[in-house]
């Protein structure tokens, strides 16, 4: 029994890292822009399929490979806020929304034509044999998972907390007029919004990559679980994202092991309605942290 | 004065409608190419189908037309891409009937995609012949629909019976929930007590999932003999690699879903030891040179490779089979649909990619269990298992 339900956590925490992850790039965008972004799940497969050509294509070192792909698919992120967003006459939420719909078919479409239709798959990072706690098996891989995350978000919140830059973006999302007075380019701060939560697409993109089969059009259910994450724990809450996201991971692995894994999203999806029910704003939601 | 100005131009409207009718329809009279209709999953979560299918189908409509056509009418391809959408087949068979003028339709690629269509075909009375493998497309039989692709049950049957000798008795499954996987698993349920065997687990998993070690764990629970996944790319592969890192040591059968070399490539070193039925195609060079099929698949295999450049797979072979049961069933019909439906109905030993067929008006596969083999994966490739 013990096997088993260690088992079914290790399962549920790496994927829940993964989902807190990207909860992360939606939240972060949400609280700078209040614009939710469906493209975000494609920001994910081009991390992903951006690892399988960097790393497993062209062999260059992965940790070299892991900083040139969260760049380059950040500039991605930079290019769509500059040419498709920021161009929007009158920026209502909703057009922006549809806008960012649109951006995710097309940046599926081009990942469908430059990858294909096949799916790829990379090792891991390390070739470690898997680890045995009391009969349950944890992979390298899935410390690599956890621990990639957390210093993601550690790295996020020190940069939210302890920079001048990071303080700006917060007085942004607090109070975009506000903070334009005392000379905060906002404008910028946007940018940097969309650069920073991009790039943290990218991240859950290539963690993901060694335990999943990549393919093109991999992005829409991870995203959709990203923004349930998010959701779950507070959207435009760090530390709720992250905490949404491993919540929603483990619901979803112990609902596989105790009822049926045909009800696996069910389980999930009634859990999210249930706490938004309850708690409309997430677990996560107190006056004080409303914003980052 | 007024009626008569209204007549007038009344008049010279109809002539202009007689006139233009008649040059419009003329060609219709005279043509000498009989149109065949093609409906693929192209592009879409299912172009791995469809793809090779619409490359298989152009392939064999220039080898006829080259040997000179059926009783000297050149052969059309007219194909559309279904994306694996069910509403926009439809809208494909209603053009290929409506606009184009087909005798016949090959495809579409998908169970759900047939489906949709088969009514269509059904109403209008023109023969379909379906690429897609689930069993609902000719169980009950239906007059105009015939299918090449082997039924999910022969696979099923391939697998029990390696089982059944190698004195398996219990199994846990876990399937994919979509149609193939929904179809695998009522077959592998209806046939399990055939061959004595005993589903103790019974698990799912999500096309695009990531992580199937829940289930797994579930099943190594009850510690069964096997485990059997049905399932099409890239789950089963996710699905070898967490056994591997769970350290099940159980043998593990996989479908004819998964009976491609991208799935060796995906599952990597997960995929060594495990067992699955296939279609002879992927072993054609293995094959003793006394199967039937052995000559055709060489040569299909060679064609399609040179044509194409890129490896052939078994799928294409279902638009090449029925390609080939309309150039055995059309001569002698003068377009005539009735005439062309039977004919197909009656074919009889007509060796294809998929297996020999044998049409009767109770079966519109016509296919034996002998059109599967059981391979084993070895060192990155197949191996055939006696």
């Amino acid at each position: 029994m013990l096997q088993e339900l260690l088992q079914y956590l290790f399962s549920g925490i790496t994927n829940g890292a993964i989902y807190g992850v990207i909860a992360v790039g939606f939240s972060m965008l949400y609280s700078s822009t209040e614009l939710i972004n469906f493209a975000h799940g494609e920001f994910v497969m081009l991390g992903a399929l951006g690892l399988v050509s960097l790393w497993g294509g062209l062999g260059i070192p992965l940790p070299v490979a892991f900083l040139l792909v969260v760049i380059g698919v950040a500039v991605v992120g930079f290019l769509f806020e500059r040419l498709a967003i920021r161009t929007v006459r009158k920026p209502n939420p909703i057009v922006l929304v549809i806008i960012t719909v649109g951006a995710s078919i097309f940046l599926r479409g081009i990942g469908m034509l430059t990858w294909g239709k096949d799916a790829y798959s990379v090792p891991p990072f390390s070739d470690h044999d898997p680890i045995d706690l009391a009969g349950a098996k944890l992979l390298s891989q899935s410390i690599w998972i956890v621990g990639i995350a957390l210093f993601f978000v550690i790295l996020l919140h020190l940069f939210f907390k302890k920079t001048l830059t990071g303080k700006a973006m917060i007085a942004c999302a607090i109070s975009k007029k506000a903070a334009w007075l005392t000379g905060i380019p906002s404008e910028r701060m946007v940018l940097l919004a969309f650069f920073l939560s991009t790039g943290m697409g990218a991240v859950a993109g290539i963690i993901i990559a060694p335990i999943t089969m990549c393919s093109y059009d991999m992005g829409t259910m991870l995203g959709l679980k990203g923004f349930c994450a998010a959701m779950l724990g507070g959207l435009g809450s760090l530390w709720g994202s992250i905490l949404g996201g491993f919540i929603l991971g483990i619901l979803e692995s112990l609902g596989v092991g105790f009822f049926s894994s045909s009800m696996k999203d069910a389980i999930a999806f009634f859990l999210l309605l249930l706490i938004l029910y309850v708690r409309p704003g997430g677990i996560i939601m107190a006056k004080d942290i409303k914003r980052f | 004065m007024m009626l008569s100005r209204l007549s007038k131009k009344l008049i010279l409207l109809m002539t202009f409608l007689a006139v233009g009718g008649f040059i419009f329809a003329c060609p219709a009279f005279t043509t000498e190419t009989y149109k065949i209709g093609g409906i693929f999953s192209v592009t879409g979560p299912a172009s791995f189908l469809g793809d090779p299918e619409k490359k298989s189908m152009e392939m064999m409509i220039d080898q006829i037309n080259d040997a000179g056509g059926i009783d000297g009418h050149l052969l059309e391809g007219v194909i559309y891409d279904t994306e694996g959408d069910p509403q926009r087949s439809v809208n494909n068979v209603t053009k290929l009937i409506n606009k184009d003028n087909v005798i016949a339709i090959v495809g579409p690629s998908r169970t759900p995609t047939t489906l949709a269509v088969i009514p269509f075909a059904e109403r209008v009375q023109i023969p379909l012949i379906s690429c897609a493998a689930g069993i609902t497309i000719v169980d009950p039989v239906k007059k105009w629909v015939f299918k090449t692709a082997q039924n999910d049950a022969l696979a099923v049957c391939s697998v029990y019976q390696h089982m059944k000798d190698n004195g398996i008795k219990k199994i846990g499954i876990i399937t994919v929930t979509n149609a193939f996987g929904e179809s695998g698993k009522n077959q592998l349920k209806q046939h399990a007590g055939d061959f004595g065997i005993e589903i103790v687990e019974e698990e799912s998993f999500g096309a695009k999932d990531t992580d199937m070690t829940p289930q797994l764990t579930k099943i190594r629970k009850v510690q069964p003999d096997a485990i059997v996944c049905w399932g099409t790319n890239p789950g089963p592969a996710v699905v070898a690699k967490n056994i591997k890192q769970l350290e099940i040591n159980m043998p593990l059968y996989q479908s004819h879903g998964v009976a491609s070399p991208k799935f060796i490539e995906l599952a990597g070193e997960a995929a060594e030891g495990i067992y699955l039925p296939t279609g002879k195609i992927l072993v054609a060079d293995l094959l003793p040179d006394t199967d039937p099929q052995k000559k055709i698949l060489m040569e299909y295999q060679k064609n399609f490779e040179e044509t194409y450049g890129q490896s052939v797979s078994g799928f294409g072979g279902y638009a090449y089979d029925a390609m080939m049961m309309l150039e055995r069933a059309l001569p002698g019909t003068n377009g005539d649909l009735k005439k062309l439906r039977d004919n197909i109905e009656n074919i009889k030993g007509l060796v294809g990619i998929s297996g020999t067929f044998n049409f009767t008006p109770e079966d519109h596969n016509g296919l034996a269990p002998d059109a599967f083999v059981m391979v084993k994966i070895e060192n990155g490739t197949w191996k055939l298992v006696e």
